[in-house]
């Protein structure tokens, strides 16, 4: 124990004598303290100090309202703090001055600018065949290039558009619903939108979905050479948004119509908007051309069929099938 | 004492009875400027008869039923102030008794009832399959509300299992309507149960932000904290450049 002591006395007495007595040339100039700009970081740590604590206990306590918020207002207020803390620390308290070197003149070395020339030129004693080296490195170049643009292809057919076209509706393919209930000319109503799909075909393809609607026979204004399209009114599209290709899942209708919009079909994704009494033509958004119209007709028993393909190459417009 | 009984009895029934009459003074001084008097509808804009003189113009309302009426009135969505803007929910304009009278003298020009869901009836996933499919495109699947071009779909978080019954029968403003064979009340019950379980959503994450998932939650963090950070780094970097 009190060798021990002994110990800690010389090693302070060490420390004290340790402290420099002369005074050394300085190389920056002497600033003078800032004892208020010490008392700034100070406040500043502790701030930050008390904000990670809060962290902890807000961690620990796990039963408060907003736990997530709370957790992170203490764990930023305390990294703001620090941060403060070190900017303060920065402006205040470490001493700036400028020191200036003058550049090496330009011809101060010419031995070793030579020296360096000479080996840059030397290190390419060992090619001999240097011209088809270049063009094996652009080759590999170009490829590795190529490979990294060609997954782009997938991202739509360029080529082969001819898959985009085949739908399942033909004459006489029957309108069934999501359960593959038939569809009945009857059970179409007005005011409301109904889904469709190709009786005995998959419904997964681009080109099976259908969005039905009624509309007053006397307000439709189809476009011409489709008389007929709409019996009693009913009207099918394409339920493929012809910009995105998501689906048209929103039917807008007025209870009143002549104080609010009239009937419109509109895609949740970009707020194309296309109107169902006039061919599908687009009224508002992005899409560039109308929703393709699928021609019906009511068959025996009042079942709904297509009496035709669609009007329109369905879906999303890629670059071969802008137009038809 | 029977004699008592059967005066408040007879109060009941005459109370009942005069329930569409006071309707129809109700209806006469605050909805026919634009509804048309006995229910037959203003087609035609007609100028200064509105609420606070503008143009009335509105639907006949025979036929609707109390089906309507009562959601139109307690939600607040009547009397609307213009009739060209979209109906928003509000205090109702009417105390209880004021909406039993309208709804009495409405119905009694024949229309369906009032509905009655029982949300207990349905099940929770069966009404997010249902909603998906048919409520979602502009309600948002966690029933926020969006938008249709040309009007607001409005969230479902302060509906009642009535109001949201009513509702998707009727079709207000420019809502689809959804017949019983299309969506079945059983069918209904479980969209009622599943958007009554969006009204408390478990926010794990802290805010729900919308709960439309990282779309919002990106936007939030790229453009809120993103320029904080940029704020700050200007800030820092102006006062240096002024202290050189």
């Amino acid at each position: 124990m009190r060798r021990w002591l002994i110990a800690g006395i010389v090693l302070l007495l060490k420390r004290m004598r340790r402290r420099p007595d002369r005074k050394r040339e300085r190389i920056f100039a002497e600033a003078p303290p800032s004892p208020v700009g010490e008392l700034v970081v100070l406040l500043l740590l502790l701030c930050g100090t008390a904000c990670a604590v809060g962290f902890i206990v807000v961690y620990g306590l796990d039963r408060l309202g907003s736990q997530t918020q709370l957790l992170g207002l203490a764990l930023g207020l305390s990294f703001a703090f620090f941060a403060a803390a070190a900017t303060v620390f920065a402006y205040r308290l470490v001493p700036t001055a400028e020191e200036q070197e003058p550049y090496p003149e330009p011809d101060e070395h010419p031995d070793d600018e030579r020296e360096v020339v000479q080996i840059a030129e030397e290190s390419g004693d060992r090619i001999t065949r240097s011209r088809l080296l270049k063009l094996g490195v652009a080759g590999a170049g170009t490829a590795l290039g190529a490979a990294l643009v060609v997954p782009t292809l997938s991202c739509g057919p360029f080529l082969d558009v001819d898959p985009l076209r085949r739908t399942p509706w033909r004459r006489g393919v029957r309108l069934v619903d999501s359960l593959g209930r038939v569809l009945r000319a009857d059970d179409i109503e007005e005011d409301t939108f109904y889904t469709a799909f190709p009786h005995g075909a998959p419904h997964e393809q681009i080109g099976a979905p259908l969005v039905l609607v009624r509309l007053d026979p006397s307000e439709l204004k189809l476009p011409d050479g489709r008389k007929g399209w709409a019996p009693e009114g009913i009207l099918a599209y394409s339920k493929i948004c012809t910009h995105a290709g998501c689906a048209v899942a929103l039917y807008r209708t007025p209870l009143f119509e002549p104080t609010s919009d009239k009937p419109a079909l509109v895609c949740p994704c970009h707020y194309s908007t296309f109107d169902p009494a006039a061919g599908g033509r687009v009224l508002f958004g992005p899409a560039g051309r109308p929703l393709p119209q699928l021609p019906l007709e009511i068959g025996g028993g009042g079942t709904l069929a297509a009496a035709g393909g669609f009007s329109d190459a369905i879906g999303p417009s890629w670059w071969g099938v802008r137009r038809t | 004492m029977k004699v008592a009984l059967a005066l408040v009895l007879s109060l009941g029934v005459v109370g009942s009875a005069t329930a569409a009459p006071r309707g129809a003074d109700l209806y006469a001084q605050k909805c026919a400027s634009c509804h048309g008097s006995a229910a037959i509808g203003v087609p035609e804009p007609r100028r200064g008869e509105g609420q606070l003189g503008q143009t009335g113009i509105g639907p006949p309302l025979r036929g609707v039923g109390a089906l309507a009426a009562d959601f139109y009135l307690r939600t607040g969505y009547m009397p609307l102030r213009d009739p060209y803007d979209q109906p928003r929910r509000k205090t109702p304009a009417f105390g209880d008794d004021g909406i039993r009278a309208l709804v009495a003298y409405i119905a009694s020009f024949g229309g369906p009832g009032v509905p009655r869901p029982n949300p207990r009836r349905g099940t929770s996933s069966e009404g997010l399959t249902l909603f998906t499919e048919n409520c979602a495109g502009c309600h948002q699947v966690a029933a926020e509300g969006g938008i249709v071009t040309g009007a607001i779909a409005p969230p479902l978080q302060s509906s009642s299992a009535l109001d949201i019954a009513e509702a998707v029968r009727i079709g207000p403003y420019l809502m689809p309507r959804f017949s019983e064979q299309q969506i079945s009340n059983r069918q209904l019950d479980s969209i009622i149960r599943y958007v009554l379980l969006t009204k408390d959503p478990d926010d794990r994450g802290g805010w729900g932000l919308g709960h439309l998932g990282p779309i919002s939650e990106g936007i939030v963090a790229w453009l809120v904290a993103g320029s904080v950070l940029v704020l700050v780094a200007v800030v820092i970097g102006g006062r240096a450049r002024k202290e050189q």
